[in-house]
């Protein structure tokens, strides 16, 4: 092989290599589609009776205690009822003065998102979008922490808070055990109106979309949960605004994980800068700290110099002064001796 | 022990002991109901508010305040500023204890407290941000222990193992600002999940950054309240070097808050228009951010300047306890009063006495210990045995 | 590795997975890096103070 078809050679192995081992489907955010085929249910609230008998099958399939009211009672409608740790899904009735339509009942339970924020926020995995449509939950793995019912933007997972060792988050599981067993959904089977409709999800929006085309008088042109929060597998058609029977009307359709996915980023920069800054700082105020120490010393050793030079400088003028001052003591001790004898000779000599 | 100072009596009855009594007898009963009755038997806590008082007072609050451990580290042993000095191991050990009896605390608030290290060991949940805040909060748990070592090693005369520890101050310190870094932004972002949820005026993508701004500010407004309390409790302990430096440390620390604190203020602004949320400022929740602003962040930011200007570490003193209790209304805010802003009223959360019973059982604890260690271990004086040794 | 990523869930679990395993494998490294650039330093190394 000649060196420049071996390099092309190498060149086109590392790519193969590299497409091989990085995950395929490995797109920009925002273009993940989800699993195919996966199911869902188109609520057509415009067809729901408020009968309730969903709610009595979610009861049954999931051994659920009997409520204080029976589920053919009435009045409870009269009252927005909440899902809790023993009640998967209720119905509450939204009524409305001088309106042909009302009034609308509205059946609620988890939307079984294609992104979940549940499962994101989620920090020992427990929550799961699995290929056919439900986002289970796994309470073998769940420490308690109540992140997924703060993350949840349409309120639904509920927690069990009156138990005291085996608390567990609650919410509906789109029956998956019975999905996987090829049988419907309990709420689904039960529904009497054909309010609630099973099927592939991308079905269901077309059916959905279709029912607006042929009846635009009868429904809002807009299929709730087509694309909010990044779309859910459960869609919802309505006869007057969502927001009306119990929807949050400005939701977005950001997927729950991109919203906190640029913080997580930042955390590898973190990581990987701040070491090398903090310690380079460091070391520059170590030197800083040396260069000081040897100039102070410098600067102390020139003043211990300069006064030992001062020192010497006067010493030697004092030693200059004493022996003059000596000179002078020896010059008039010797002029004091002339003197002394020039008298002596002067008082002999007469 | 300083010849300095006399040792003062403290008897087995005085008014601290009686009340921690009370305190943490009361502390234990709530205990028992709480593992026995559920989390429903001690809270308010419910479906639509999941998290209350002690997750937005002993957890967010608490990681807050106990920044004073990464900052005074980052000063004395990064940046080189030895004339701290006296400040750093009542930071290290507030950091310490108050790390602690965070996690003390989460073992009351999550409902199986057992699997707390599932996300570690048995099932990693890395989309999470509480994932990487449980990650790191655990590391620098370990640094902040082997920041604190010395002196227990001190204490106990374990010279060679002291020396060791000793060694290691700078590397602990650099890992405590990385890991500090992490989690104090990260308990922020983990509100970047719920744009629904968080009025708009403190939902922002800069919350990590505003979080992390103000852990900087909270930490150093901590060191200097907390030496102001150690003062007014154990003179007696802190010997000369410590007492010759009080005053400078509120002074420096004073200064450094103040520009931390205008760095806040500016980004808080920011955000505002990054959201174009100016009309909001008018609602109630406006005129409260405005208040939060204002009164928590601008103005503790002029008088820790003014109180430099003037030399008056009194200002500086009452200051710091000013900036604490913005930190602490600030993290209320994002967790409690400005969650859920749009639920109506019968569904909005107000925390159960026991709730707080159990918070104020926790920071009793904390400073029982903290009492202990500070009247027997060298953190207000040097050890004669150790003496400019570190 | 290679099955089809179909949400961005699972994208962002292995993604992150991998940069948490990086991360404290460089941090780790850092560690090490650390001890040797300062391996020589005066104050540990009685040898290097006597040759002054």
């Amino acid at each position: 092989m000649s060196s420049t078809s071996r390099r092309n050679f190498m060149k086109w192995i590392t790519v193969a290599g590299t497409a091989a081992i990085l995950p395929k489907g490995a797109k920009a955010h925002g273009q993940f589609d989800g699993y195919p085929n996966s199911y869902g249910v188109l609520h057509d609230t415009t067809l729901c009776i408020g009968c309730r008998s969903c709610e009595a099958a979610c009861n049954e399939v999931n051994d659920f205690p009997q409520p204080e009211k029976p589920f053919d009672d009435k009045s409870v409608l009269d009252e927005k009822r909440q899902t809790n740790d023993k009640c998967y899904t209720v119905v509450n009735k939204y009524e409305k003065d001088n309106n042909a339509k009302s009034p609308v009942f509205r059946k609620f339970q988890c939307n079984h998102c294609k992104e979940p924020a549940c499962a994101s926020a989620c920090f020992v995995g427990a929550f799961t979008k699995t290929p056919e449509g439900a986002v289970v939950y796994d309470a073998t793995v769940c420490v308690g922490c109540r992140y997924c019912l703060i993350a949840c933007p349409f309120y639904v997972p509920t927690y069990e808070y009156d138990e005291a060792l085996e608390p567990r988050v609650m919410k509906c599981t789109m029956c998956h055990p019975r999905l996987l067993d090829g049988k419907l959904p309990g709420c689904v089977e039960a529904c009497p109106q054909g309010a609630l409709t099973f099927g592939k999800r991308e079905d269901l929006i077309k059916t959905a979309h279709e029912r607006i085309r042929k009846h635009p008088d009868r429904y809002i042109d807009h299929v709730y949960g087509e694309k909010e929060v990044g779309g859910t597998n459960w869609i919802y058609l309505s006869g007057i605004p969502f927001e009306e029977i119990g929807f949050h009307a400005s939701l977005g359709t950001t997927p729950a994980p991109e919203l906190t996915s640029g913080a997580l980023s930042m955390v590898p920069i973190v990581i990987g800068v701040w070491p090398a800054l903090l310690g380079g700082i460091y070391v520059m105020t170590q030197r800083k700290e040396k260069i000081a120490a040897e100039e102070k010393a410098e600067a102390v050793k020139n003043a211990v110099d300069a006064t030992q030079a001062t020192a010497n400088e006067e010493m030697k003028k004092a030693s200059e002064k004493a022996k003059q001052n000596k000179e002078k003591a020896v010059e008039k001790a010797v002029k004091e001796a002339l003197d002394k004898a020039t008298k002596q000779s002067g008082k002999e000599s007469s | 022990m300083t010849e300095s100072n006399p040792t003062v009596e403290r008897p087995l009855f005085c008014r601290f002991n009686i009340i921690a009594g009370i305190f943490i007898t009361i502390g234990l009963w709530l205990t028992y109901l709480r593992f026995t009755g559920g989390l429903g038997a001690v809270s308010n806590l419910d479906h639509y508010n999941p998290w209350g008082f002690w997750i937005a007072f002993d957890l967010l609050c608490g990681v807050a305040l106990a920044a004073g451990g990464y900052t005074t580290a980052a000063a004395v042993e990064i940046f080189g500023m030895k004339k701290f000095h006296a400040a750093l191991r009542p930071a290290i050990l507030t950091g310490f204890l108050g790390y602690s009896m965070v996690a003390f605390a989460l073992l009351y608030d999550v409902g199986r407290p057992w699997r707390l290290p599932y996300p570690f060991v048995v099932s990693p949940g890395v989309t999470s941000v509480m994932f990487e805040v449980g990650a790191c909060v655990a590391l620098y748990l370990t640094v902040l222990f082997l920041e604190f070592s010395p002196t227990a090693l001190e204490w106990i005369g374990a010279k060679k193992l002291r020396r060791i520890a000793v060694r290691l101050t700078v590397l602990l310190t650099i890992m405590g600002v990385v890991l500090s870094t992490l989690h104090q932004s990260s308990l922020g972002a983990m509100f970047l999940l719920v744009p629904s949820k968080l009025h708009p005026l403190w939902y922002s993508p800069y919350i990590p950054v505003f979080f992390f701004v103000s852990s900087i500010a909270a930490g150093l407004s901590m060191v200097i309240f907390e030496g102001t309390l150690a003062h007014n409790s154990f003179k007696d302990k802190m010997d000369e070097q410590h007492l010759k430096s009080a005053d400078h440390i509120a002074l420096g620390f004073g200064k450094g808050a103040s520009f931390v604190l205008a760095a806040y203020f500016a980004i808080k602004v920011f955000g505002v228009a990054l959201g174009n949320n100016w009309h909001l400022l008018g609602t109630n929740y406006g005129i409260w951010f405005l208040v939060e602003v204002f009164g928590f962040i601008l103005l503790p930011c002029f008088l820790f300047a003014i109180g430099v200007r003037e030399q008056n570490v009194k200002l500086i003193r009452w200051t710091a306890f000013l900036t604490v209790l913005g930190i602490v209304v600030n993290r209320l805010n994002v967790v409690l009063i400005c969650f859920n802003w749009q639920l109506p009223a019968d569904q909005r959360y107000f925390p159960h006495w026991m709730e707080i019973g159990i918070s104020i059982f926790v920071i009793t604890v904390g400073l029982v210990i903290y009492r202990f260690i500070v009247t027997r271990m060298p953190i207000l004086y040097e050890h004669p045995d150790y003496k400019k040794t570190h | 590795m290679n099955e089809y990523i179909h949400t961005l869930q699972e994208f962002m679990t292995q993604t992150k997975g991998m940069l948490y395993l990086l991360s404290a494998g460089y941090l780790i490294s850092f560690v090490a890096f650390w001890r040797f650039l300062h391996g020589r330093d005066k104050e540990d190394n009685p040898k290097v103070q006597a040759k002054k």
